[in-house]
């Protein structure tokens, strides 16, 4: 019951933390440490999404960046149309562009959630390592495919030239922008809490944990556990959405592999299956990123010499190490 | 109305050369225990796994209530109520005793698929889960996580969890095995007074349980059925002492 | 189309497919007997290549460069497989995937900061850089026609090696049954350092073979591990035999996508639309094997049992 309380204070400072972080920037007048927070955010807002699949679904995605980069498709498409003036779709029905910000997103959460529903109603026929390298290997398909297809300009990727607009917000200035970054977030956690709380969410951690025991019992596991992929998908599709926004610039990078590591990273870093779990992993992704960065331009060979130790010395992540084991009951 | 909830038709079943069930065919009755006893390595187990589906027969039928099961999946016979337990306890090792009960109860309600509202604190399914884990006597020991319980009460959550499906027949895979004395007289009294309401097919080591428990003994030899009865045909045959009671 | 194009990319598949071939059967090879999913695969391919290339710089032979490759990425495989791998058998595969690809970080960015930033440039062979004719016309280079001897002795090799050799009988004791090999009065430690050498050194050797063909950079064995990866779970991870088949259908569906998808698009399209979507096409063809191999076969084409 103690370590229970431990977490709970714990994660009401992570989240204090990254709200001081850029009310701090934004008294001094930093606005560069405002965007990091704001990247902060983004990021473990994808890792939140990954984390209902991998922490509390044990589903070790290797390609989230695919839901994470089309999301950001989504969006910067949309909103390159209608900048442009011009329709996205003709036919069968006409879509225009869009700078209404609830449409971007709304767009990202659907497109990541139906390729999911696509990748994992194959994916998830199998399990074990080869789940692993078959989510990595449809992420690479559409990695490719973004690279190739001529129309969004392939690899060199498009620039934004319109941010979004929300009604009564101002989403072009940097505070404004990190607050609805970082409200998303909260909410997503707070989604996260309530579903894997849930009946649904029981099923969902018994699969984890025995799914020959949740088959016994009546329940079939597949769509269980599609149903946390797509959901998982979608939360991460709609980071995407936000970082496209907030870099003004859309890529297949986005998409890449070194990214769906990243993502998991987050996740790992902070601690499996901790709701508040990916806010350490991404915030401490970009401090390491920016601090030894600061030194040298080799900060990923620190990086990766730290993940190793904390891989192969340190399980549980931050908030494991911080507040003890995980508790269920 | 003493039609058979549960029909084995021909069972068959090789691994490579081995033919771990050879042509079985026996049935379950209502309100009545079926034992099958069987040296180690007889197919016992196999053949808990193809009436549960965890395997597939090569041949043969398996009928629960009028209907041909053979084809379907482990989660809809278990939704139709054929409930199990493991002879290697197989539970949600991170949840508590309760929430492995409580899952049961979810699932006989077939309600799922529903995202809101926590199960913590929801009464539709702790009475329900407790009930179940007073009937096995392991209501004490509730909240603990399952790595903390010991390998008795293991067996008896797994058919506290098997019973919250209200299952019409149990498949029991040796529940007394590692039982010391006084759980294994704690089970077996269970398991009385279960008949009335449950059909069970019960393998089982334990002789003393079986001749105090079973309506009806089939005895299993290399995956054949080389004798079926009453208990008392089965203490009096002299095959089955030959084969397999070693006296 | 002429005949003479079609067999230059029947060449052209087998010359993938054989040298994924060479890629996947080490990562199966580990898979199969440790049980560990190894990301770092790609950095042994770029190690053998930049080592191979170095090495031929400084003396002026490819085939002593190819030796420096191989032993380098064999070395390098052997102290990984010392320092982190051992400590990864009996993780769960989230934590060899964090681990392994660390180790890429590490690769990365070690590599750069011995070898620089710039690429190196390997070429062929004197004596191989030239090219034989096809029948039908045109010609075909040597190089190419090597690499595919290569990777035809190596499938021989590792067939011999596992089915006639005693430590092939280890290995195939390994992948049946960890303690059984143990019983056998097998050295694990040295059992598992060796085999893991093993697929090291056959990963630098596609990286060295392949280097000369493109430019030698950090990151080139990136690209090429996720392909090895599809060769093995459209084969069944852990199957040798798997590799192989996996291998020369991704050679083939990959060369052969790229070589005419655009040509069957332009029956259809303007010819610039044609090329940008049978290029995406192309790009995707094997990842949409790999999905109906699954959908038919959730264990690949020769299932291991684990
Ligand atoms: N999956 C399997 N593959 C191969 N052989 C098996 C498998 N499962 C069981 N067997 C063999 O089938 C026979 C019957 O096993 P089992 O049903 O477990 O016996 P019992 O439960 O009566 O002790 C044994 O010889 C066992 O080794
Ligand atoms: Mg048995």
């Amino acid at each position: 019951m103690l370590e229970m309380r431990n977490e709970t204070y714990l994660n009401v400072g992570i989240a204090l933390l990254l709200l001081a972080v850029p009310l701090g920037a934004w008294v001094m007048d930093e606005s560069y440490y405002i965007t990091v927070a704001s990247r902060v955010a983004i990021l473990a807002l994808a890792g939140v999404g990954l984390n209902l699949a991998l922490g509390f679904g044990g589903m070790v995605s290797f390609g989230h960046a695919a839901f994470f980069g089309l999301g950001g498709y989504a969006a910067g498409v949309l909103s390159h149309h209608a900048f442009e003036g011009s329709v996205f779709l003709n036919w069968p029905v006409t879509i225009d562009g869009s700078d209404a910000t609830l449409t971007l997103w709304f767009a990202a959460i659907l497109l990541s959630g139906a390729v999911a529903a696509i990748i994992g109603m194959i994916s998830l026929r199998t399990s074990g390592v080869y789940f692993i390298m078959i989510t990595l290997a449809f992420a690479q398909m559409i990695y490719y495919l973004a690279i190739s297809l001529p129309t969004y300009n392939g690899e060199d990727g498009l620039p934004l030239y319109l941010r979004s607009s929300l009604p009564g917000l101002d989403m072009s200035d940097d505070l404004t922008f990190f607050f609805v970054c970082y409200a998303l977030l909260l909410l997503a956690i707070f989604l996260s809490v309530r579903i894997v709380g849930s009946r649904f969410g029981a099923a969902l951690e018994c699969a984890r944990q025995n799914e020959t025991r949740l088959s016994a019992i009546g329940i079939a596991p597949y769509p269980v556990k599609l149903t946390a992929f797509v959901f998982s998908a979608m939360i991460t599709g709609l980071a995407g959405a936000l970082f496209v926004e907030l870099n003004g610039f859309v890529s297949p990078s986005i998409l890449s592999w070194h990214l769906s590591g990243e993502i998991m990273i987050f996740v790992i870093l902070g601690g499996v299956g901790r709701f508040y779990g990916p806010i350490v992993g991404a915030a401490l992704f970009i401090v390491l990123e920016t601090v030894i960065g600061g030194y040298t331009e080799r900060w990923q060979l620190f990086l990766g010499i730290i993940l190793l130790g904390v891989v192969l010395f340190a399980r549980g992540g931050v908030i494991g190490l911080l507040a003890g084991k995980a508790r269920h009951d | 109305m003493t039609e058979p909830l549960l029909v084995l038709d021909g069972l068959q079943k090789s691994f490579g050369a081995l033919r771990a069930t050879d042509d079985v065919s026996l049935d379950v009755a209502p309100a009545s225990i079926h034992a099958l006893i069987g040296p180690n390595g007889a197919g016992k187990s196999t053949l808990i796994a193809q009436i549960a589906g965890t395997l597939k027969p090569n041949a043969g039928s398996v009928r629960f209530l009028d209907k041909d099961i053979t084809g379907h999946s482990v989660p809809k016979r278990a939704q139709l109520g054929l409930g199990r337990t493991f002879q290697v306890s197989s539970l949600a090792m991170a949840f508590s005793a309760l929430r492995n009960v409580m899952l049961a109860v979810q699932a006989r309600q077939h309600s799922t698929f529903r995202f809101w509202r926590p199960v913590r604190g929801d009464r539709s399914l702790i009475e329900p889960a407790m009930a179940q884990l007073e009937r096995v006597g392991l209501a004490e020991r509730a909240h603990l996580p399952v790595t903390a319980l010991s390998h008795g009460e293991r067996r008896q959550l797994e058919l506290a969890v098997a019973l919250a499906l209200e299952p019409k027949v149990l498949l029991l895979d040796e529940p007394m095995a590692g039982l010391g004395g006084e759980d294994s007289q704690r089970m077996t009294e269970v398991l009385i007074s279960l008949r009335q309401d449950v059909a069970m097919l019960l393998v089982e080591h334990d002789m003393d349980a079986v001749f105090r428990l079973a309506d009806r003994i089939s005895v299993l030899v290399y995956g054949r059925v080389i004798a079926s009865g009453s208990v008392a045909d089965i203490r009096a045959s002299q095959e089955v002492r030959d084969a397999y009671l070693g006296e | 189309m002429s005949a003479a194009f079609i067999f230059e990319q029947l060449l052209n598949s087998l010359q993938l497919g054989v040298m994924l071939f060479v890629m996947a059967a080490g990562l199966t090879l580990v898979f199969g007997v440790m049980g560990l999913i190894n990301l770092a695969h790609g950095s042994l391919y770029m190690v053998g290549a930049f080592f191979c290339a170095w090495v031929a710089g400084e003396t002026g032979s490819f085939w002593v460069g190819l030796g420096a490759g191989l032993v380098a990425a064999a070395a390098a495989g052997a102290v990984i497989e010392m320092l982190v791998m051992r400590r990864l058998y009996d993780r769960d595969h989230l934590d060899q995937v964090l681990a392994t690809f660390s180790l890429i970080l590490i690769f990365n960015e070690g590599t750069r900061w011995v070898f620089g930033a710039q690429p190196l440039y390997l070429d062929i062979p004197a004596g191989l850089a030239t090219s034989v004719p096809l029948p039908g016309g045109g010609g075909y280079p040597l190089y190419r026609l090597v690499i595919i001897g290569f990777g035809i002795a190596t499938a021989v090799g590792l067939y011999l090696l596992i089915s006639r050799t005693r430590l092939g009988m280890q290995i195939r004791a390994g992948e049946s049954d960890r303690e059984m090999i143990g019983a056998l009065g097998v050295d694990i430690n040295t059992l598992y350092t060796l085999v893991f050498a093993i697929g090291a050194m056959l990963a630098g050797l596609a990286g060295a073979l392949v280097g000369a063909l493109q430019s030698v950079e950090v990151g080139m064995g990136e690209p090429v591990l996720i392909l090895a990866f599809v060769v093995i779970v459209i084969g069944g991870i852990g199957s040798i035999k798997g590799a192989l088949i996996g291998a020369i259908l991704v050679g083939l569906v990959d060369t052969l996508g790229r070589a005419f998808l655009h040509k069957l698009f332009a029956l259809a399209l303007p010819p610039a639309e044609a090329n940008g979507y049978g290029a995406a096409m192309a790009s995707m063809a094997i990842y949409l094997l790999m999905a109906i191999v699954l959908a038919w076969r959730p264990k690949g084409l020769f299932p291991v049992n684990a």
